[in-house]
């Protein structure tokens, strides 16, 4: 008896080793070989070894130092992805905040269709909208100019954000907003002083995700932006693909460095991300 | 009375109670929904009515259907939508029960799991890309160090390089879907399946009889919601194939921008309304399940 029930314990656990080992390498291999280039020297990286025999970190005083033509504005597109990426979490969450206060809270007449018309830009498919969205940026003149990307991330992340924001929003108790309107707030001091205070979490889930958005945003910014001092760092990774002597160690190296910031942010936030993003997407 | 009826009815009642008129309150609900408004008509409404304008010649759809690129891109994205979902959804299925196991060495394998999904797209694409060259690439090396032949030329295989494609696409959102079916998990009460084990049902009988029932409608928004993202997906086939060789592994998301960076607008925005027959019922379908 007791020793079937070991039996039993231990194939259960070999089960789950048999899995968790496969879901282990594929989960890390693309990211450890993005690693081992960064910090192999040149050419010794395709050697298909688990570990470089002479580690380096070279590369990284060469993306840092700008030493080469590639990287010449690695700074410079460095921050032009901070500052956009910034800028969006800013704006996104201005807009849908207040979008979602008069949604759930004011309960405006035609709350219900801003919501819908909302979700419907949710589901357009990003890349399709991408193209009447290059061409209108260029009437509007803003191609090659910052705002032209943080607007264009501004319209796909307010979508969602304000779905997130008005579920959560929904659950607070209608008493506040009666005892504060008692009180003689106006509509503004109560989203001020009242709601943006109780929706701290949501907020935080959101602004992440509009951050992480635009930093890890390609296609837009290749589309929107071109300038070599006007690009975000994952256009200039881009740009690498397309010349023929592209240096790969560096290429590699300066991708990481690119992918680190999102997965700090990533872990960092991870409980407000998992409780507030996963709720909505549960429900249905 | 449901608490939530009560709950609104005491809305309803809140601006007279409060002595806040109406029209007041609308006025303050549409300045607070102006922002997103100008955002909308600026951004989706205006380019969406323009692109429309410009797809407007018939002759282009002649084109369209003329070009034999176009016919390969459409068959490619019901390929990939197809297979790579459905092979996706399965796998999240599967894992997000290997995930509810408590042991500590699968919580830190969870945390390590979302990696993909966390990170941005190209520096990793970009690395699979470099696994998968021919001549120095990790995989190809490997293959020959082991049976001394060469390894395939991946990429340069349509059926191939479109099929690595649907990895990569794996890849990166595999960790998001499993997640979400993990939360759907673990909101089932434990005690059905501590009832069902003393009551001698094995592991196939409790995923069959509780946890699939319980998740089922999850499951299926998750894939029709995946479908839309999927649509839309122009990095998993951009970044590791760029829509070749000989641009037969586009999909609509890069079609569009192939046509748009050959300066053939029209054709872009005629070959995305010809996706849009295969988006809008999902889109419908979806709305009406999430809108409520």
């Amino acid at each position: 008896m007791t020793r079937s029930k070991l039996m039993r314990g231990v194939s259960t656990e070999a089960g789950l080793l048999l899995v968790g080992i496969p879901v282990l390498l594929w989960t890390l291999i693309p990211i450890y070989h993005m690693f081992l280039f960064a910090i192999s020297p040149k050419d010794a990286a395709f050697s298909g070894q688990l570990w470089p025999a002479h580690p380096t970190l070279r590369n990284f005083e060469i993306v840092f130092g700008q030493k080469h033509h590639f990287l010449y504005h690695f700074w410079r597109q460095m921050w032009n992805s901070l500052a956009i990426s910034c800028a969006t979490a800013v704006l996104t969450l201005m807009i849908a905040s207040a979008a979602a206060f008069a949604i759930s809270r004011l309960r405006m007449k035609g709350g219900r269709l801003v919501m819908n018309l909302a979700l419907f830009t949710y589901f357009i498919p990003a890349a399709f909208l991408a193209v009447p969205m290059y061409k209108t940026m260029g009437m509007y003149g803003l191609l090659n100019n910052d705002w032209a990307l943080i607007l264009a991330m501004v319209t796909v992340a307010s979508p969602y954000a304000i779905w997130i924001l008005r579920q959560a929003s929904d659950k607070l108790p209608v008493e506040l907003d009666e005892a504060a309107l008692i009180d003689g707030a106006s509509p503004f001091q109560l989203f001020r002083l009242v709601y943006i205070p109780l929706m701290v979490p949501s907020l935080i889930a959101v602004g992440t995700y509009a951050l992480l958005l635009a930093w890890n945003e390609y296609l837009y910014a290749f589309l929107l932006l071109s300038r070599e001092t006007a690009i975000t760092l994952p256009v200039a990774l881009g740009n690498f693909l397309s010349a023929d002597d592209s240096p790969w160690e560096l290429l590699m190296t300066a991708g990481f460095i690119y992918a680190l910031p999102p997965a700090a942010i990533y872990y960092a936030f991870r409980r407000y991300m998992s409780s507030g993003l996963t709720a909505g997407a549960v429900k249905g | 009375m449901t608490a939530a009826a009560i709950d609104e009815a005491a809305r309803r009642e809140l601006p007279r109670r409060a002595g806040f008129a109406l029209s007041q309150r609308q006025a303050w609900g549409l300045l607070f929904v102006a922002p997103y408004m100008a955002i909308f008509l600026g951004f989706v409404v205006f380019p969406v009515g323009y692109a429309f304008w410009l797809a407007r010649d018939p002759q282009l759809y002649v084109q369209l259907a003329n070009d034999p690129i176009f016919l390969r891109t459409v068959v490619n994205t019901l390929v990939f939508l197809v297979v790579a979902i459905n092979v996706k959804m399965v796998i999240a299925l599967f894992l997000s029960g290997f995930f509810t196991h408590k042991r500590w060495w699968v919580k830190v394998l969870a945390v390590l799991f979302v990696l993909p999904w966390a990170v941005p797209s190209i520096p990793t694409i970009i690395s699979v890309r470099f696994m998968l060259n021919p001549e120095w690439g990790v995989i190809n090396t490997l293959i020959f160090s082991l049976t001394g032949d060469d390894g395939p030329n991946w990429l340069n295989d349509p059926i191939l390089a479109l099929s690595l494609s649907m990895v990569v696409h794996i890849w990166k959102s595999l960790p998001f879907w499993t997640l979400i079916l993990l939360a759907g998990r673990l909101a089932i009460p434990g005690e059905i399946y501590e009832a069902a084990s003393v009551d001698g049902a094995g592991a196939w009988h409790r995923f069959r009889y509780i946890t699939w029932p319980s998740i089922s409608t999850l499951y299926v928004t998750c894939t029709l919601l995946s479908m839309i993202f999927t649509v839309g997906d122009f990095n998993s086939v951009y970044l590791l194939t760029g829509g070749g060789p000989a641009d037969l592994t586009h999909v609509l998301a890069t079609l569009g921008i192939r046509y748009l960076r050959l300066d053939q607008l029209g054709m872009a925005m005629a070959s995305i309304v010809c996706a849009l027959p295969l988006i809008l019922p999902l889109v419908y379908f979806m709305m009406k399940r999430l809108s409520r």
